[in-house]
């Protein structure tokens, strides 16, 4: 089974953000990149399907060079080859761009099955998955927390308001994964894996190298701009019901600074 | 000069402090009051390869170099210091013995099982007469036709009671002594006359164990002396190799609790409010945070240019490697002191882990080589050089 892995790289959701100088990006010069963790549960998730059904794992990603860690990451995990896009013309694309440059490159690993995350936790757009399956004209299973494959069909269950819904579609198709940490348990990327992802082949390709012009991905191309950036308000600091109250009265205070300051209840 | 860490041990460190965070650090506390690692951990060890490490790729380890061992250790040592000390005799004194003199054979018979986990390797050396003099040992090892028969008792065995495998030193002639009459021996644990003794109860580390060793009529096949006959009488030179060795590595796991320290103190001194505003605005607090910062930073490049220079030149190192054991774990003591004094009567509490590894660290400066030892090292070799 010839499976893709579309992967991005994300900051450590325990990274301190801060936002740029221009008002529409973050400092990153601080921040430790970690693989977006959804994308990480698509990893395991076809690492899955590998020992299954065999075939390959190919890790395809968009960004900078710094990425290349987190392609190895996959690899040191089990995947079997990786290709990144780093083009300097991607830099204002927006996520229609991405997904035409993720398309082409899908289309050229012509792969099974696509897995990612349905979402990446650094700006939370939902979009790359279902534009990719649109752009391939192929179905879309989103919120994946489980996956059965038998080789012509994909099945997957999602949760819906607390219950679960089961879809199915035949190959190829791509599948966004739902779920947590515990649901998907990713496998760490083990130490001897690392030393035999250093082997594996890691293509490194511009839009030229897939066909693609920059005029319909770069960002002339772009239909959506980021305007600004702003951070959430400060959390005000806890307040203590005042010490000199007994406990009936610490009560009577909580519940009316509940009921007319908080307005919780 | 080029400080760049390379990516796959970048990667690595990664990998361990994922493992640290997610699999270690929830179950530490309760290690710490069970005195045990849970056999599933040990499992989860196998499978990352944390075993090998440091042993040839050619004989099932990863081949990483001194470098690439201490940074494992330095993210390894962010948790309850036991975790370290079950993979450390594998990787360090248990295994290097043969790693650096053991023969073709010896190295394809015993390593694969040491770097993949199955087999627990020790390092017995210590007896209760021979410590810091470690010539003056008693074991004696005697050949009888095709065997050797060892007598004797060692004490302090790290990972003592569960190894399958000790690398084991003793006396075959009691005229030489440390000059060619000390030999190192591969023993089994199924070898004839083998036993474990009394278990020790300890100031810390708990977690991991040390072990009475001892060998009564103790029957060792003629071919496993560490490096074959021809290396009788030279075991105490292997001795101290492996212990060069495992100098720098003690010094990467010193700077990785004394960084978990500086961490856990300095979130704790945000956080605890004292005269109305939080501890880290008291300059008493904030100047202990900088020594032990800076000592870190210090320390922390010690390691990482003595494990260098060992690894592009394979040069053992010897002043460099005693001063990294002599200031590394002299600073995390020093930082652990501090750790404590910043959580005040917190700090002395089961249920806060620095008062842990207050008494973890304790010990390394006295075990693979006392402070006073490396001193001893160090001015003979700065001596050296004035001959
Ligand atoms: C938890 C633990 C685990 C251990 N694991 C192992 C192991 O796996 N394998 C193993 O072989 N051993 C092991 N040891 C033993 C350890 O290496 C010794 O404890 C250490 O070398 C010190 O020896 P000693 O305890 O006999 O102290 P001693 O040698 O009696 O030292 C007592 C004091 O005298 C000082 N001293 C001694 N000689 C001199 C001198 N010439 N000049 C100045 N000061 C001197 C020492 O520095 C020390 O302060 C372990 C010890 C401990 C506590
Ligand atoms: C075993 C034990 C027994 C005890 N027994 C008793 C007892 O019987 N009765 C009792 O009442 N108490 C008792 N205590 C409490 C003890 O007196 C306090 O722990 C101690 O006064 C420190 O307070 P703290 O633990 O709240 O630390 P904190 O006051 O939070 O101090 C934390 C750190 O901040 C530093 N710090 C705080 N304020 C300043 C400042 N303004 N400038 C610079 N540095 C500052 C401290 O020196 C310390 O290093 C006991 C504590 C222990 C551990």
């Amino acid at each position: 089974m010839n499976i893709v892995v579309l992967l991005k790289q994300t900051p450590d959701t325990e990274s301190v953000i801060r936002i740029a100088g221009d008002g529409r990006s973050i400092e990153t010069q601080d921040i430790k990149w970690i693989i977006n963790p959804y994308d990480e549960f698509a990893v395991e998730a076809a690492l899955r399907l590998k020992e299954q059904h065999g075939g390959t794992v190919t890790i395809v990603s968009w960004g900078p060079q710094r990425v290349v860690e987190s392609i190895r990451t996959a690899l040191a995990m089990g995947a079997d080859k990786g290709m990144l896009i780093d083009d300097e013309a991607l830099e204002e694309s927006d996520s229609l761009g991405i997904a035409k440059v993720l398309a082409a490159a899908v289309q050229e690993l012509n792969p099974d099955i696509v897995l990612c995350g349905h979402r990446a936790v650094d700006y939370d757009h939902n979009q790359r998955g279902p534009m990719v399956a649109e752009l391939l004209g192929w179905p879309h299973l989103p919120l994946a927390v489980s996956l059965e494959c038998d080789g012509t069909t994909v099945k997957i269950e999602r949760p819906v308001e607390g219950g679960k819904m089961v879809v199915e579609s035949s190959l190829p198709a791509v599948v966004t994964m739902g779920g947590s940490h515990a649901v998907w348990n990713p496998r760490y990327a083990s130490l001897p894996g690392i030393m035999k992802a250093r082997k594996k082949p890691l293509d490194v390709k511009k839009l030229a190298d897939l066909g693609l012009n920059p005029e319909e991905c770069g960002s002339g191309a772009a239909k959506i701009r980021l305007v600004s950036l702003e951070m959430p308000p400060e959390r005000k600091p806890g307040r203590i019901i005042n010490g000199d109250l007994d406990t009936e009265g610490k009560a009577k205070e909580l519940v009316r600074a509940l009921r007319e300051e908080a307005k919780v209840i | 000069m080029d400080f760049n860490i390379p990516e796959n041990l970048k990667m690595m460190a990664n990998t361990i402090r994922k493992f640290v965070e997610r699999d270690l650090e929830p179950i530490s506390q309760q290690v710490e009051e069970d005195d045990r690692i849970p056999e599933e951990i040990v499992q989860k060890m196998k499978e990352l390869g944390l075993f090998g490490i440091s042993i040839p790729e050619e004989y099932g380890g990863l081949g990483l170099g001194v470098l690439g061992e201490c940074i494992a250790y330095e993210e390894l040592s962010k948790t309850n210091l036991c975790f370290r000390t079950r993979v450390a005799t594998n990787n360090g004194i248990g295994s290097q013995g043969i790693v650096i003199d053991g023969t073709e054979e010896q190295k394809r018979k015993y390593l694969p099982k040491i770097a993949s986990g199955e087999w627990t390797a020790c390092f017995a050396l210590t007896e209760p007469d021979a410590g810091s003099d470690a010539a003056a040992i008693r074991t004696r090892a005697e050949l009888k036709g095709d065997h050797w028969v060892i007598n004797g008792r060692k004490h302090f065995i790290t990972n003592g009671d569960i190894a399958d495998v000790a690398t084991v030193f003793a006396v075959t002639d009691p005229e030489k002594r440390a000059r060619g009459g000390i030999t190192a021996f591969i023993v089994e644990r199924t070898f004839p006359g083998y036993h474990v003794g009394k278990i020790e109860k300890k100031m810390g580390l708990r977690g991991s164990h040390t072990a009475e060793l001892v060998f009564e009529d103790c029957i060792v096949p003629r071919e496993n002396v560490i490096g074959g006959d021809a290396m009788i009488g030279q075991g105490f030179k292997t001795a101290m190799k492996v212990l060069d060795k495992g100098r720098l590595t003690m010094g990467a796991s010193a700077v990785g609790a004394a960084q978990k320290l500086l961490e856990l103190s300095a979130r704790y001194a945000k956080q605890r409010v004292q005269f109305g505003r939080p501890i880290a605005e008291f300059q008493a607090i904030r100047f202990m945070l900088a020594d032990m910062a800076t000592q870190i930073y210090a320390a922390r490049n010690m390691v990482y240019h003595a494990a260098w220079l060992r690894d592009t030149t394979g040069a053992p190192v010897t002043k460099e490697a005693a001063m990294v054991k002599l200031f590394c774990t002299e600073m995390v003591n020093r930082v652990a002191d501090m750790a404590v004094q910043i959580h005040g009567g917190m700090g002395y509490m089961k249920e806060c882990p620095v008062e842990r590894f207050y008494r973890d660290v304790r010990l390394m400066r006295i075990y693979e080589g006392t402070s006073e030892i490396q001193k001893l090292v160090i001015s003979r070799e700065v001596l050296k050089a004035f001959e």
